[in-house]
């Protein structure tokens, strides 16, 4: 051990403490309206004696925010949003403001059909499509896609904002930070929240100095407890620190997390010759390709640049899925492909997304605790609206705090429950989760019935929907039942484990997807992707943070999903049939956790994802 | 016994590397595109000799009546340098000394060189019989990487040392250096003491871990003295740019299997002599 070192302390097994005034978990959009709020509150007056520190007297509140990736740019999602909340916090906004954005201007809805011949369509949609095919362009019918004559207006985000996330991050944290009021730690996983009697005390960092599987090594330094008076967990919908006080604190009667999706998305510079095509602020919305289930989307930001993605369901009943092999297929569909071939890929990534809209909503309160963002359930499933909607949380929060501040009242449950929780209830975003409660029960039945749930739900603003039950996220994955798909998937799986194939990529092949076609620019391999734009990495010396309950369970999983829905590949598959983790090659997207097809106790499926350090590093997404 | 040693970091503030950087001309001359809200990094060159400086201070730290001292230097827009010391500053403790300038590297050496060494003239209890002076030996801020060399020249420091690896301070106050030198080796030297500048290679160190309890410490004084930086506006002298480029990424996958360590090793041999 260096003398350096040594003089840090690391290497001793004793647990630093540190008091705070308020604790923040995960830094993203609603963060970012929570610690704006507050920051801009204390900087029109900071000699306010009611943000005056009540663990260190005599100077401002320590609030202090902290964040597992290695930057704040660490983002994986180009949004398109109305921008209401966001926009009320800057009324002065210009797209320009912020590199990438631009005002939404166009929007369409296209449905894709297939025009290879691979997807798996129901017989019911295959015959709808063959009439519509022959109606050709009597129909509308281009480049294999049919155009919806008007988009739905719950879909319409005409007159918002356009954004990278990972640039909208930077933004918002350059202004935090400016404040002096807030400190934002990077590189700073929390591993769990301090509980006592139901009440959070504050929160646990990760042990450093630990091999893999999180025993002690000589560098060891235990994770810091940050006692704070108030929490706020804002680490989204995978984040370590919500799950665990779900966990402990239950559910609200109804809710549980069940419904995901796998955002999954390129940053792409158009050729010279393509630019034109495009005006900054279009917006694609499609359905239909590279599988029925399987949403895309297309956004054209200024200065040539695309993000173009798909989302990969829970609902997709196929164990067979995955995103980036399928993502490859997407963009070269005869609709998009005019308008990137010869592209660059500039960037790329990946983010589990929480779609159970208000059935996933936990406890939004607690002593010491408040939720907010996406893990509070705060997206809107109709109007496929997160950002904006987490932003606003966090904007309600921040006015719940100073508010308490004010009146010098504890942040006890009462208390957050009579101003946060009351101002959600009366605001927008609850109307909007309302609206929305039913509005994707249908895709449990099927694609048609799903998009019809939605259409009725978003045209009668939720007064008329399909109701249903959504399982638990393993039950939602239906093993093939035909022996041509079985042969399929065990021709693949054995391509994976005797020739190193990934399994995604060799799944798709077996099931009569065509191979892509590199041309090292835009179309490369999945491991190449993970380094173009941004940087894939964990700083050493953190446990695993993925982990299989039971390795007898992993050997005899015939679907083996986790594989092939790795975003970073970095699960693989080993020669005895195992799955094996590589925390380097992780991009912290989560798909892992929802999509194991398989339970021991019936409430938690055989993958544990827990607080790790590292993941995606792109400040274009 | 242990010397006591002043040392004086500096250290730029380059974009991350890996993200998409995209040279542009800005109206105060070349950049990158949106280099405000690209993520940052302490030059690495820098960044190691600060963990070499820091570990050097472990090791010496010099008495209660004379400490030794350790601070980082740095010329940055006072937003962007406090993103990075989110960062740095959990790594190891130093006493922050900033200075609020122009984002990039595409400055004129001698400009930037005053006014650090300004900064440095200006340090409060700094033993300039003491000082080593630390930096990169090489800059990945777009700089000409003659930056320390100058800061040196205008403090008069002549004992100057650059590559360095390895610096092992004796009892008596002189040193032993490691330079790097053609042919992969390293030239020895002995210095009778400070003062000296030291642009240091990559140094014998990992990157320490974040320590939490670090951050807090140096925040204390970090923050306080982001919101005194003083500005620094460098003069152009002259200086023009012909034009700029990006170091071209050179990648190629190939996918073969069963291919044996010593094929493997054969190859990079092979393309590392084509290079």
């Amino acid at each position: 051990m260096d003398a350096l070192t040594q003089a840090d302390g690391i290497g001793e097994d004793t647990r630093q403490t540190l008091d705070v005034d308020i604790a923040c978990v995960g830094f993203g959009p609603a963060m970012g309206g929570f610690l704006t709020t507050l920051a801009r509150a204390w900087n029109q007056n900071p000699a306010d004696p009611a943000f005056e520190s009540a663990v260190v007297p005599g100077i401002p509140m320590q609030v202090m925010c902290y964040e597992r990736a290695d930057d704040l740019a660490a983002a994986v999602s180009g949004v398109v949003t109305k921008a209401r909340g966001i926009r009320a916090s800057f009324p002065d906004l210009k797209p320009e403001d912020i590199p990438m954005s631009a005002e939404v201007l166009q929007e369409r809805v296209l449905y894709l059909f297939d025009p290879i011949g691979a997807s798996r369509r129901s017989t019911g949609m295959v015959v709808a499509e063959s009439a519509l095919r022959a109606l050709g362009r009597l129909a509308g019918i281009k480049n294999h896609a049919f155009e919806l004559p008007w988009t739905p207006a719950f879909l319409h985000k005409h007159g918002g904002l356009l954004l990278s996330l990972g640039q909208f991050n930077q933004w918002v944290a350059a202004k935090v930070m400016e404040s002096g009021l807030v400190q934002i730690w990077p590189g700073t996983p929390v591993a769990a929240p301090l509980l006592a009697n139901c009440a959070v005390t504050g929160v646990r960092l990760a042990d450093q100095g630990v091999d893999r599987k999180g025993t002690p090594e000589d560098n060891y330094l235990p994770g810091m407890e940050v006692q704070a008076r108030l929490t706020v967990i804002g680490d989204g919908p995978i984040g370590a620190v919500g799950r665990a006080i779900d966990e402990a604190l239950g559910m609200p009667e109804g809710h549980a997390h069940r419904e995901w999706a796998l955002g999954m998305k390129f940053v792409i510079e158009l050729p010279e010759t393509a630019g034109h095509l495009l005006e900054p602020g279009t917006i694609w919305h499609t359905i239909g390709y590279p599988e029925p289930e399987i949403f895309g989307f297309l956004y054209a930001h200024p200065d040539r640049l695309v993000s173009v993605g798909i989302f990969v369901p829970s609902w997709m009943h196929d164990p067979s899925r995955t995103a980036y092999r399928y993502l490859q297929h997407f963009i070269q569909h005869p609709a998009l492909w005019p308008y990137l071939k010869d592209g660059t890929l500039r960037s790329w990534g990946a983010k589990s997304l929480e779609e159970s809209g208000r059935h996933g909503e936990p406890f939004l309160c607690g002593n010491g605790f408040a939720r907010i963002g996406e893990g509070s359930g705060s997206t809107n499933v109709l109007t496929n609206s997160g950002v904006d909607e987490a932003w606003t949380t966090g904007v309600q929060l921040g006015e719940s705090v100073i508010e308490l501040l004010r009146a010098g009242r504890e942040f006890t449950q009462a208390n957050l429950t009579a101003t946060y929780a009351a101002r959600r209830r009366a605001s927008w975003i609850e109307e909007g989760a309302r609206q929305a409660e039913h509005a994707r029960s249908g895709f449990q039945h099927g694609v048609i019935r799903g998009l019809i749930g939605m259409a009725l739900a978003g045209l009668t603003r939720g007064r008329v929907s399909m109701h249903g039950s959504t399982p638990e996220p393993w039950l939602q994955m239906q093993p093939p039942q035909d022996n041509h798909e079985k042969l399929n998937r065990e021709t693949a799986v054995r391509l994976a484990m005797d020739d190193g194939r990934p399994l995604h990529d060799a799944l798709l092949t077996a099931r009569g997807w065509p191979e892509i076609e590199f041309d090292g620019k835009l179309l490369v391999t999945h491991q190449d992707a993970l380094l173009m734009g941004g940087k894939v990495q964990a700083s050493p010396g953190f446990a695993d943070h993925v982990r299989f309950r039971n390795q007898h369970v992993c050997r005899a999983c015939d679907e083996k999903t986790c594989i092939a829905m790795c975003s970073g590949q970095a699960i693989t598959l080993t020669a005895e049939g195992l799955p094996s983790f590589e925390r380097e090659k992780c991009v912290h997207c989560g798909a892992c956790l929802w999509n194991c097809s398989h339970s021991m106790d019936g409430e938690h499926s055989n993958i544990v994802f827990r607080a790790g350090s590292g993941g995606l590093h792109s400040a274009e997404n | 016994m242990s010397h006591a040693v002043h040392i004086v970091v500096c250290a730029g503030v380059a974009p991350d590397p890996l993200q998409t950087l995209e040279p542009t001309i800005t109206p105060t001359g070349p950049g990158l595109k949106n280099e405000m809200v690209l993520p940052s990094v302490l030059d690495p060159w820098a960044a190691s000799s600060l963990y070499e400086a820091a570990n050097l201070i472990a090791r010496n730290p010099g008495t209660r009546e004379n400490p030794s001292k350790l601070w980082l230097l740095s010329l940055a827009p006072k937003a962007k340098l406090q993103q990075v010391m989110m960062t740095i500053a959990q790594k190891v403790s130093f006493e922050l000394v900033p200075v609020d300038g122009p984002i990039g590297g595409f400055t004129d050496a001698h400009a930037t060189g005053a006014a650090l060494a300004d900064a440095i003239a200006a340090i409060p209890f700094l033993d300039r019989s003491r000082l080593l002076l630390f930096g990169g030996w090489e800059s990945a801020s777009r700089g000409a990487g003659a930056t320390l060399q100058l800061i040196g020249e205008r403090l008069g420091i002549t004992d100057q040392f650059q590559g360095v690896d390895q610096l092992d301070l004796r009892d008596d106050g002189s040193f032993e250096v490691l330079e790097r030198v053609e042919g992969g080796r390293h030239q020895v030297s002995v210095c009778a003491g400070a003062p000296a500048v030291l642009g240091w290679a990559t140094g014998n160190l990992p990157e320490p871990r974040n320590n939490p309890q670090i951050g807090m410490a140096n925040m204390r004084a970090v923050m306080p003295a982001l919101q005194k930086a003083k500005p620094a506006t460098l003069a152009a002298n002259g200086l023009e740019y012909v034009s700029v480029s990006l170091p071209r990424q050179q990648r190629e996958t190939r996918v073969i299997k069963n291919m044996s360590p010593d094929e493997i090793a054969n190859e990079v041999v092979a393309w590392i002599g084509a290079e």
